[in-house]
């Protein structure tokens, strides 16, 4: 019989289980299951960090990205440089080198990061996979130095150590941070690349000024098309019906609050202190009791009498959300997607569970798109693209259930639609429902999907009214093409069979070709559908044949060099 | 909008070809200043568009017409392609020249302004709207100096004047006499002849044989091939042969569907040139082979006969329901083809000898009447 292994032993060995190991362990949820995920995933966290500081701090941002080959096989150096407030030197290596240090996770608002995993991980990944530690450069503002440091990881212990501090004389940005790290991971192009990233991020935050050059030096610019950046979310404190048991625990324990109905009350969203005392007598409790004296059971009668139907509590205020917006949106698609027509729709704010979101939509149909492919869905959660996991994401199924072949486009039953058409879909909330912890599909809740169905049948009516009139417009061009080329037959003919110049003859059968054709565009003006279509603010009609216009000049402050600039332009990344 | 034209566009019959087409060319004009969609009406040459006299026994053609206008994207193409040869008709007939269907093809055709599409995109697209204009200008093919490819020939004791040029046809050698697209008195004049009738023959090879053997120096006839269906040329020929020689016409095809249908278009007209009936249609036409009876009458072998196929069936039933194949002598013969399931060619009579043809079968067939 084997030797019994007492408690002592364990526990010894359970003080060996390091930071790494639990990192190996957890990877995929973290975003970093593969060499190719890992680049992506670092990236994007390096990327939503730095939109995030910008925002905050009321900084238009402008973020330049760059990746390069290192030495070694599949060693990658990623370098992200912001023009946001810059971090606080001591706050530093927290930041960089702790996991779960941030400043949104205790908070109900609207914003990329939900967790604080994300930058930390990235570090505690390249470090695992190069020995190479987290470099950071910042400033704060001019009138204080950039520093430098270098955030290396204990994995034994999770705690950061800066080493290599030092204050830079002289540093190109007034204000900023860049973070620079080396890590094992694969460079390609293609679906869930990080050129598809950048993409979308320009697509959705069209305030934002992305540079990005590629491990072979090839340049991408996106500069901005609106020049505010969108108001800031508002926090809310959590809608009764949209806490868990584990979470009204948690908050009972924590309260700052003296008694149950004023925990209630405070704490909460929409409940008045009349309706606290109501809520702790159904539950049984005591409305005076303290919170954390709250046993579980009476914590589960307490729940089930927060999402009682026979209580009822008003939605919580929507007034918490900062979505794109239409004029935004509109920007944000035409610099990014070269198409012939935009239509966009802003949903009111709903809720689920208690949580409020709003979707927002955009289309974009025609021009240099492919028009035998299927419609490609691009699914943004607060502003955040989603690159995996399309098919079981609510947002894929609601595009779905719309029946495109009524807006004049081609479906098969189940699918998606096919044509030059991209969907743009936003779903922007203080909590969004991710399906599982690497945060890359939306749960598929009826409100939700019932918004989102909405939002694309809005957008698709005014797509098909544009679709058909083109059709008719088309043909009408083609029929005056056909008749006015056979007239010029005719007359030659006639002339020659008179001998007589036959001028006025040709101008009255001109005459009738236009008179033959407009009738038909006499039709289409009594269609009111069509004035109110150009009318619309929601939508944008380019003409496909129109050169585009000039972009205007990147802000000096990360711009590369004019001419390269000129070149780079036209280099413009394409949608994979 | 003023009203449709009421008074239609109707071409005076008096005026010459020239004058006709000037007179489409005005109405145009006129349509165009009182906004009427400019239109020609073409009598439709179509089965439902013709009926059978059986006082003349020739195929009319009726009063139906298509109306075909420039405004309507359907026929828009045609219309300006109807023009475009009346226009060339204009510079043959201002120049004096004659010529082939062919060149009147390429005479009008070019590329649009658009540099994509042709006025003509091939000669089977101009024919069809020469014989639409013929029909509407009611002007005949050669009234408008134009002929198709010449095709058919003639061998026998006939001297005529062609294009002033005197010919004995019965010293033609062995191709004969080619017959012109235009057979018009003014080009073609008889001038005296020693037949006793004439021998219509579809199939160009057995011509041949006739002419070898001096078939027709032995029975005194007039040897005449159209190779296949005969050109109109060779049809106004026969026409003129039989009415001013005063001879009698026998024609000799294959027992098939098609066949039938020479004979019948020698004798009665056809439907697509109804209008070209009077002056062409010979009533006196006689069927004098194969008949579906002579095969078991002069006892040919099956081995040279050939199975009947489904479009054969088809185009026999098809031809069994015209009026003027209504007879019973046809009605018997058609029957007689289909209950056989086999058709015969001509050369099929070379399986009893190569001269059994001029030797026993024509003079015997002839000898006793034996034609429909």
């Amino acid at each position: 019989m084997a030797k019994r292994v007492t408690a002592e032993t364990l526990s010894r060995r359970q003080r060996e289980i390091s930071v790494s190991e639990f990192f190996a362990k957890n990877r995929h949820l973290l975003g970093f299951d593969s060499l190719r995920k890992a680049l992506l995933t670092t990236v994007k966290e390096a990327v939503d960090n730095s939109l995030d500081a910008c925002e905050e701090a009321g900084i238009l941002p402008e973020i330049r990205v760059e990746l390069e080959a290192a030495e070694g096989n599949n060693r990658y150096v990623v370098r992200v440089t912001d023009n946001g407030p810059g971090i606080v030197e001591t706050q530093a290596p927290r930041i960089f080198g702790q996991l779960l240090y941030g400043s949104k996770f205790h908070s109900l608002k609207q914003s990329r990061g939900q967790q604080g995993i994300g930058i930390s991980a990235a570090a505690m990944y390249g470090q695992l996979t190069t020995g190479k530690p987290v470099s950071i450069v910042s400033r704060t503002g001019p009138r204080s130095p950039a520093y430098a440091m270098q955030v290396v990881i204990d994995t034994n212990t999770n705690k950061p150590k800066a080493v290599g501090k030092k204050k830079l004389a002289d540093w190109d940005l007034d204000h900023g941070t860049r973070v620079e790290l080396e890590l094992e991971a694969q460079y390609l192009k293609g679906r869930q690349s990080v050129e598809e990233f950048l993409h979308q991020v320009a697509v959705a935050n069209p305030h934002a000024t992305l540079h990005y050059r590629d491990p072979h030096g090839a340049e991408t610019d996106y500069v901005r098309g609106v020049q505010s950046n969108p108001e800031p979310p508002s926090e809310i404190k959590p809608h009764p019906h949209g806490v868990e048991l584990g979470v009204l625990m948690k908050m009972l324990q924590s309260t700052k609050h003296a008694t149950i109905s004023q925990c209630l009350s405070r704490d909460f969203s929409r409940v008045s202190p009349q309706m606290a005392v109501g809520l702790a007598k159904r539950a049984g409790i005591d409305p005076k009791a303290r919170p954390n004296t709250v046993v579980r059971k009476a914590a589960d009668q307490l729940y089930q009498a927060l999402n009682d139907s026979a209580t009822r509590i008003r939605p919580p205020s929507t007034d918490c959300l900062s979505p794109i917006g239409v004029q935004e949106l509109l920007a944000g698609l035409t610099r990014g997607i070269r198409a012939e027509f935009y239509g966009v729709e802003t949903r009111r704010p709903a809720v689920y569970r208690g949580n409020p979101f709003q979707v927002e939509v955009g289309l974009a149909w025609g021009g240099d798109l492919p028009a035998d492919d299927l419609a490609k869905v691009l699914r943004f959660a607060n502003r955040v693209p989603l690159q995996y996991l399309a098919g079981s994401c609510c947002i894929t199924k609601a595009v779905m259930d719309v029946s495109w072949r009524n807006y004049g486009l081609t479906q098969s039953r189940g699918a998606l639609p096919s044509g030059p058409l991209i969907v743009l879909v936003h779903l922007a909330s203080v909590w969004v429902p991710f399906s599982s912890e690497s945060k890359v599909a939306v749960a598929d809740y009826d409100e939700i999907r019932k918004e989102i169905k909405l939002a694309v049948q809005t957008c698709g009516r005014r797509l098909g009214q544009y679709v058909k009139r083109k059709a008719r417009a088309r043909s009408e061009a083609r029929r005056r093409e056909v008749f006015n080329l056979y007239i010029e037959e005719v007359v030659n003919s006639v002339e020659a069979i008179t001998g007589k110049d036959q001028k006025l003859f040709r101008d009255r059968l001109l005459a009738i070709s236009r008179k033959k054709t407009e009738l038909a565009g006499m039709l289409e003006e009594q269609d009111a559908s069509a004035d109110e279509l150009e009318a619309c603010e929601n939508v944008l009609v380019v003409d496909p044949d129109a050169e585009p216009e000039p972009e205007p000049a990147a802000e000096p402050a990360m711009a590369p060099l004019p001419a390269e600039a000129e070149r780079l332009r036209s280099s413009q990344l394409e949608l994979v | 909008m003023t009203p449709v034209d009421e008074e239609r566009l109707r071409i005076p019959a008096k005026l010459d070809a020239r004058a006709k087409i000037e007179h489409l060319a005005k109405k145009t004009i006129a349509m165009a200043r009182r906004e009427v969609d400019p239109y020609v009406d073409i009598p439709s040459r179509t089965l439902s568009n013709v009926t059978f006299s059986r006082r003349k026994k020739i195929i009319e053609m009726g009063d139906a017409t298509q109306r075909r206008s420039l405004f309507n994207l359907n026929q828009a193409r045609k219309y300006m392609q109807t023009l475009l040869v009346a226009r060339g008709c204009t510079q043959l007939l201002d120049e004096q020249k004659t010529t082939s269907i062919r060149d009147l093809y390429y005479m009008s055709k070019h590329t649009l302004a658009d540099g994509k599409e042709n006025t003509f995109e091939g000669q089977e697209e101009s024919d069809p709207i020469i014989e639409d204009l013929e029909v509407t200008l009611g002007a005949l093919r050669e009234e408008l100096h134009l002929f198709a490819a010449k095709r058919g020939s003639v061998v026998g004791p006939l001297t005529l004047v062609d294009a002033g040029d005197v010919i004995d046809l019965s010293r033609m050698g062995s191709g004969g006499w080619s017959v012109p697209g235009i057979v018009e008195p003014e080009t073609i004049r008889f001038v005296g002849h020693g037949a006793k009738f004439i021998l219509l023959v579809e199939k160009e090879a057995v011509w041949a044989r006739l002419n070898e053997d001096k078939f027709w120096k032995r029975h005194n006839c007039i040897l005449v091939t159209g190779q296949g269906q005969p050109p109109r040329g060779v049809r106004r020929l026969l026409y003129r042969m039989v009415h001013e020689l005063n001879l009698p016409l026998y024609v000799f095809v294959d027992n098939d569907p098609w066949g039938y249908y020479i004979h019948s278009v020698v004798k009665q007209g056809s439907i697509g040139l109804a209008f070209e009936s009077k002056r062409m249609a010979v009533p006196k036409a006689r069927f004098i082979g194969l008949s579906s009876f002579d095969p078991a009458a002069y006892d040919l072998s099956e081995d040279v006969s050939i199975r009947l196929n489904d479009q054969d069936r088809a185009r026999a039933r098809e031809i069994m329901n015209y009026e003027w194949f209504r007879a019973k002598a046809w009605q018997k013969e058609i029957k007689n083809m289909l209950g056989a399931g086999v058709k015969w060619e001509l050369e099929a009579l070379s399986s009893k000898g190569l001269s059994f043809v001029t030797e026993e079968f024509l003079p015997k067939k002839i000898a006793d009447r034996d034609w429909i």
